[in-house]
């Protein structure tokens, strides 16, 4: 389906990103037997828990929460594919299936976001590969006693994500999202890997990246301060740079004030709904999160907004309304 | 594109560096290179990895604001030891926070470095020796890995050795990287080569002059580029002869930066102050540099020689006397040397009108520079603490004219002076610790303030009295022992209370940023700030007192603090604690069943005379230098390129004084311990059923993960049920009799800085006192570890078994026990240490603790507790609720 580039309508308006997945397959309380369905019944280890493969399993289910995004406002839907990597996928033995799930995750999302966009050509709606940053960290040791061991190198990485990568625009993915970085140097092995495919495809797919700020120290797991970050991924051609989950919206904003001053490309959020309470469960309700995102948009930080874990199409209906009356961030700095 | 707004090289480490105008020149540390460092390729090749990262921390602390690091060697793996010391190095965010400079001449290791650096390097180097191809192949690569690089003046035919080759070089590989693989011109960095000169050979005369007239060219002709380069090579023909060597590198800089040269490898050890160059030397030596005279060679060379060897430095050293008289005071202030100031101060005073004009102006002129070279990072603080003891001197000299000139001009202040502004210091009731506050103190008053010492357990009334009364315009508190937290905080309500308006400075070994802004500052609506270095202190007083600074600077402090408080208060609520119940059903459970300790051989309590001597091989230096602010391991830090000379000269003088101190027993060195049957019970408490006493432990309550134990110290102790007979032990050392008086003697002299030594000597030889007696205790006192035998540093290391924790650290921070090992031992009465009202140590170079023996006893932090257990603390201890809060409360969640 033919589309305006997304880059010229962000000089427009403020884009919305949808929000958690997680959240609502959680709503779906699937059963072990659910997440397996008929073709991975005999499959020998657990698999719920697994919800990158219920876009094999559970297809309609996926595609629903896709439509009550789109339904909702969000013109950037992610696909369910968050850890469909042979490393992360390797925790259920199912590196072999990493091709197929990406592929498939991307074509459920991709005919949602092309019914809406026939529905609404003024608002088209795009598909965004969502790449995660998997259960290893480059630069982090996860020995104690010894800082220097690595469990992941460089090329690990970067073979992992070039397999996904390759896959997700062979099901049409529009947008790439390298996301929830809580180590750069995992990032930058993604975004080589991309840098691969597009001289490979001759491709010019926009990226985006969104890091993660994982606690008040205002830094991210491997270390680095705000600015830090930005300047270890800005070589890459981005389409937007930004931070999501670990935070609400009201604690991510010194940090998006760093990007929104600093970075060459478009500025991206997507917060959490508020911390986690008690049970670690997110309880900030729609208004009390848009209510500090109209505080983004005010500041003028952002280019693109959406929600992490706890946000659900409520929230992002919230979000939609008041990002259609705001103003984008000017990205020349 | 072509935009001519400036682009600027960004590059990280876990924190940001951007190379701006502002920047002005980057210096790049290279102790961690196995080629230019022997100690550091000795250390790669025996695979000591621990002291390698040592190095590369003391250049960072140092002021490197990027380490090169290179392991070219044909001896060693050069990928491998590349990974591993960088993944060692990503791991120390101390180190981490700055750029890592990428060295090698083969592409596999610096593509092996890249792989696994997160921030953004740069790449040292590529050029286009072998060709076109490989150059932008490899620069491609570069580009991929977000890197930037630095590019040798170098191709095809060799290395650019003239101007014209230089441009040629650097013209045609900056047009194929901007424009065929679309490098970003900012981050391209050249290195156009630093020959030496005066090498006598015909063709290396313009090496220095067609290097900065290249930089110049390069500046100016290929936008948003930056220039580099290893100085040292400029030298190369005077080796052996420094004060030449030193002079020629400041030239160079000199006339290299305002060139444009922006980045480069510098040993600051080895740069003379350009405007320090004596005006003969820095003819000759801009003669070479400069190629300005057809002999310039042959005259440097000859001149040179008058610096060569020492009878000729004494020459030189004492030619300065022949200079004129304010150069000769400058001189005399910037050394810190004291032998001619009160002849040329009684020249000044007979050349000026008053007396009171020698101090603003001779010794004034001479202190600013040195406080501009110490702003700078040129001199460090021994040196500065030295200045002002010539400083004392002089002045002290003055004063009796100044009275009598008073007394003759009744009416008229004739001490008026310029001070910069007046400071108040104290170290607050009830502690006791005052290096810190008094290196602090001489600074600001080289900087020009006068200073209102109050020593040290100084009440508040007195600090606020005196403030009021003076009318002093900042007030600092300094404090080591975490009840002088809540000292502060009530000075800070006081100060609100009497409606005062001027900055309250915090400083000291317990005092944190954190907690000024979250405990202190909001007490007190005007200025609060925390300064925890000496250099610093001099920056932040400047800003809060110079009329054109002072509004905007302390509002940006308010909002500043205002800002972390909610920060970090926003993060402290997140923390989850466990109930005592629960902290304690998950405690430390050691084996006993395998666990037998003999009985001591010297039970019950015994008292001590330490012999001096028998302490020195136990002293741990690395504490020393670092409260003279001169941070780094020993002895490693005497290798250290930025602090090396000077921590030499400082532990040269510190050994000075400890002859002395050995030779007069300056100080006595006394000490008393006790060893106890003991056993835990099930509330946290060590029983002592043979004394009737009873020491009170914490247990941690922090959340943890599954499966690791909340630690109490009593987790060490076997438990009743048990009914293996166990045992505890406690004693206190003190190497403080007679520091005070001698430390005193120095002050009278006016000589701070051997005041401050002979204090910070005598905390070397209490924590010396501590150790020594810990090792008697294993080997023989007790004797649970007759067969120990440890080396010195092993022994320092703690890698013996047993541990001896102090109350009033972190697994045990209530002082209160304190109070206990004092009743059990009788401490007071048998060596005279007595426990001040917030229960520190006096004389203050003392140290106490307990003694555990179990091998897996280990120290760890309490952190924070709550409120129940609090409350069961008091009722356990038997003392009112309000008590145990005010004791415990840095330590109480909030």
């Amino acid at each position: 389906m033919k589309k305006p580039d997304i880059r010229l309508l962000l000089k427009e308006r403020v884009l919305v990103l949808d929000g958690a997945m997680g959240t609502m397959i959680q709503r779906h309380k699937f059963t072990e037997a659910d997440y397996r369905g008929d073709r991975f019944a005999d499959w020998n280890s657990p698999l719920q828990g697994n919800n990158d493969l219920l876009s094999l399993t559970q297809p309609a289910a996926i595609k629903d929460i896709h439509a009550q995004y789109a339904a909702a406002g969000a013109d950037i839907l992610e696909t369910n594919t968050f850890s469909s990597t042979t490393i992360a996928m390797a925790d259920y033995h199912m590196e072999s299936l990493v091709k197929e799930i990406n592929m498939v995750s991307a074509r459920l999302a991709k005919e949602v976001a092309d019914e809406y966009t026939a529905k609404q050509p003024d608002k088209p709606r795009y598909v965004a590969g969502s790449i995660g940053p998997t259960n290893k960290t480059a630069s982090l040791s996860p020995e104690v006693n010894d800082p220097g061991y690595r469990a992941i190198d460089f090329d690990g990485l970067r073979i992992a994500y070039k397999e996904q990568v390759e896959a997700l625009m062979d099901g049409g993915v529009d947008l790439l999202l390298v996301e929830t970085v809580f180590d750069t140097l995992n990032a930058k092995a993604a975004l080589f890997a991309i840098q691969e495919v597009k001289e490979e495809r001759k491709s010019d797919i926009p990226v985006m990246v969104s890091g993660t700020i994982t606690d008040a120290s205002g830094r991210t797991l491997s270390g680095q301060t705000a600015e830090a970050f930005l300047i270890s991924i800005a070589h890459a051609d981005l389409l937007s740079v930004g931070f999501n989950c670990a935070l609400g919206a009201k604690q991510l904003t010194p940090h998006l004030e760093v990007l929104a001053k600093k970075a060459p490309f478009a500025v991206s959020a997507h917060p959490n709904a508020g911390l986690p309470n008690a049970f670690g469960q997110y309880d900030e309700s729609p208004e009390d999160m848009a209510a500090q995102i109209q505080d983004y948009l005010d500041l003028n930080l952002v280019n693109i907004i959406g929600g992490c874990c706890g946000t659900t199409p409520d929230h992002i209906e919230a979000i939609a309304r008041i990002a259609a009356q705001a103003k984008p961030r000017s990205t020349q700095i | 594109m072509s935009t001519t707004s400036p682009k600027y090289l960004h590059l990280s480490g876990l924190e940001p560096l951007v190379v701006t105008p502002e920047t002005n020149f980057i210096n790049v540390g290279e102790r961690t290179n196995v080629a230019g460092s022997k100690l550091f390729l000795r250390l790669i090749k025996e695979e000591r990895f621990d002291e390698a990262l040592a190095i590369a921390r003391e250049q960072v602390e140092g002021g490197a604001q990027i380490i090169d690091v290179n392991m070219d060697d044909g001896l060693i793996d050069g990928k491998k030891a590349m990974v591993s010391f960088l993944n060692l190095v990503v791991a120390e965010p101390d180190i981490a926070r700055v750029p890592i400079m990428i060295d090698s001449s083969k592409w596999e290791i610096i593509e092996a470095g890249l792989q696994v650096v997160q921030g953004k390097c740069v790449v040292n180097s590529i050029s286009l020796k072998e060709g076109e191809e490989a150059f932008l192949w490899q620069a491609r690569r570069i580009r991929q890995y977000g890197a930037a690089v630095i590019v040798m003046a170098f191709d095809e035919v060799g290395q650019a050795d003239n101007y014209e080759r230089r441009l040629e070089i650097a013209e045609r590989s900056y047009r194929l990287l901007v424009d065929q693989v679309h490098f970003p011109p900012e981050d391209i960095i050249f290195d156009l080569n630093i020959f030496p000169v005066a090498t006598g050979m015909e063709e290396h005369r313009r090496n220095a002059i067609d290097f900065i007239e290249a930089t110049r060219w390069v500046r100016q002709n290929l936008p948003h580029c930056s220039v580099s380069g290893g100085v040292s090579n400029v030298s190369f023909s005077f080796r052996g002869n420094n004060p030449v060597r030193e002079a020629m590198h400041s030239v160079f800089l000199y006339h290299a930066i305002k060139a444009g040269m922006n980045m480069g490898i510098v040993n600051p050890s080895m740069l003379e102050v350009y405007d320090d160059i004596p005006k003969d030397l820095l003819e000759h030596v801009e003669d070479v540099v400069l190629d300005r005279r057809e002999d310039a060679t042959e005259r440097l060379l000859n001149f040179a020689e008058s610096f060569v060897g020492t009878a000729k430095e004494k020459v030189q050293e004492n030619q300065w006397r022949d200079e004129p008289l304010q150069e000769r005071i400058t001189r005399a202030l910037v050394k810190g040397i004291d032998a001619y100031i009160l002849e040329d101060v009684e020249e000044a005073r007979l050349a000026s009108e008053r007396p009171i004009h020698v101090i603003e102006g001779h010794l004034m002129t001479g202190m600013n520079v040195v406080g501009d070279l110490f702003g700078s990072g040129k001199m460090f603080l021994p040196q500065v603490v030295k200045s002002a003891r010539v400083m004392k001197k002089a002045v002290a000299y003055l004063l009796p004219f100044i009275e009598e000139e008073k007394q003759s001009l009744a009416g008229y202040d004739a001490t008026a002076s310029q001070a910069a502004g007046k400071i108040l210091m104290a170290t607050v009731k009830g502690d006791v610790h005052d290096i810190g506050k008094n290196i602090v103190s001489v600074v600001l008053a080289c900087n020009n303030y006068e200073i209102i010492d109050l020593g040290v357990m100084v009440p508040p009334e007195k600090i606020l009295d005196t403030a009021q009364q003076e009318g002093v315009d900042a007030i600092g508190l300094s404090g080591l022992i975490t009840p002088s937290l809540d000292e502060m905080v009530h000075i800070a309500k006081e100060m609100k209370r009497r409606n005062m308006t001027m900055p309250l400075l915090i400083g000291g070994a317990t005092t944190s940023k954190a907690h000024t802004a979250v405990k202190i500052a909001p007490e007190y609506p005007f200025t609060v700030v925390h300064v925890n270095d000496a250099s610093r202190a001099v920056t932040v007083v400047g800003n809060l007192l110079q009329p054109e600074t002072q509004e905007a600077y302390r509002e940006q402090i308010k909002s500043e603090y205002i800002d972390f408080a909610e920060k970090f208060n926003n993060r402290g609520s997140h923390k989850e604690f466990v109930t005592l119940a629960e902290a304690r059903s998950q405690k430390q459970l050691l084996d006993w069943s395998a666990y037998a300790v003999p009985a001591p051989k010297n039970k019950g309590v015994h008292v001590l005379d330490i012999d001096l001597h028998d302490l020195v091989p136990l002293i741990d230096w690395t504490p020393f230098f670092r409260s003279w602010d001169l941070h780094g391991r020993y002895p490693d830090l005497f290798s250290d390129e930025v602090v090396g000379a000077q921590a030499k000269t400082l532990f040269e003088d510190a050994q000075g004084v400890l002859d002395i101190l050995l030779q007069e027993k300056k100080l006595s060195v006394k000490g008393i311990y006790g060893l106890f049957e003991a056993y835990s019970d099930d509330q946290d408490d060590i029983v002592l059923p043979q004394n009737g006493a009873t020491f009170r432990t914490l247990r941690q309550q922090a959340k943890k993960k599954e499966g690791v134990a909340y630690m109490a110290l009593s987790d060490f102790i076997a438990p009743k049920e048990t009914g293996i007979t166990d045992y505890v032990g406690c004693f206190c050392v003190s190497a403080g009799f007679g520091a005070d008086e001698w430390a005193q003697e120095y002050e009278a002299q006016l000589d701070d800085y051997n005041s401050i030594m002979v204090k910070a000597i005598a905390d070397r030889f209490a924590e010396a006192a501590a150790e020594w007696l810990h090792l008697k205790v294993r080997t023989e006192f007790w004797g649970y570890a007759s067969d120990e035998s440890l080396e010195i540093n092993q022994i320092i290391g703690e890698q013996y078994r047993g541990i001896r924790p102090a109350p009033g650290y972190p697994a045990c921070p209530d002082h209160l026990e304190k109070q206990t090992i004092w009743q059990l031992l009788d401490v007071e009465e048998a060596i005279g240490v007595r426990l001040t009202e917030s229960l520190a140590m006096w004389p203050a170079a003392s140290v106490s603790g307990y003694y555990f023996a179990h091998p897996e006893a280990r120290y760890f932090g309490l952190g924070k507790i709550t409120q129940e257990q609090v409350a069961d603390f008091a009722r356990r201890k038997n003392i009112p609720l309000a008590e145990a809060q005010k004791w415990l409360s840095p330590n109480i969640a909030d």
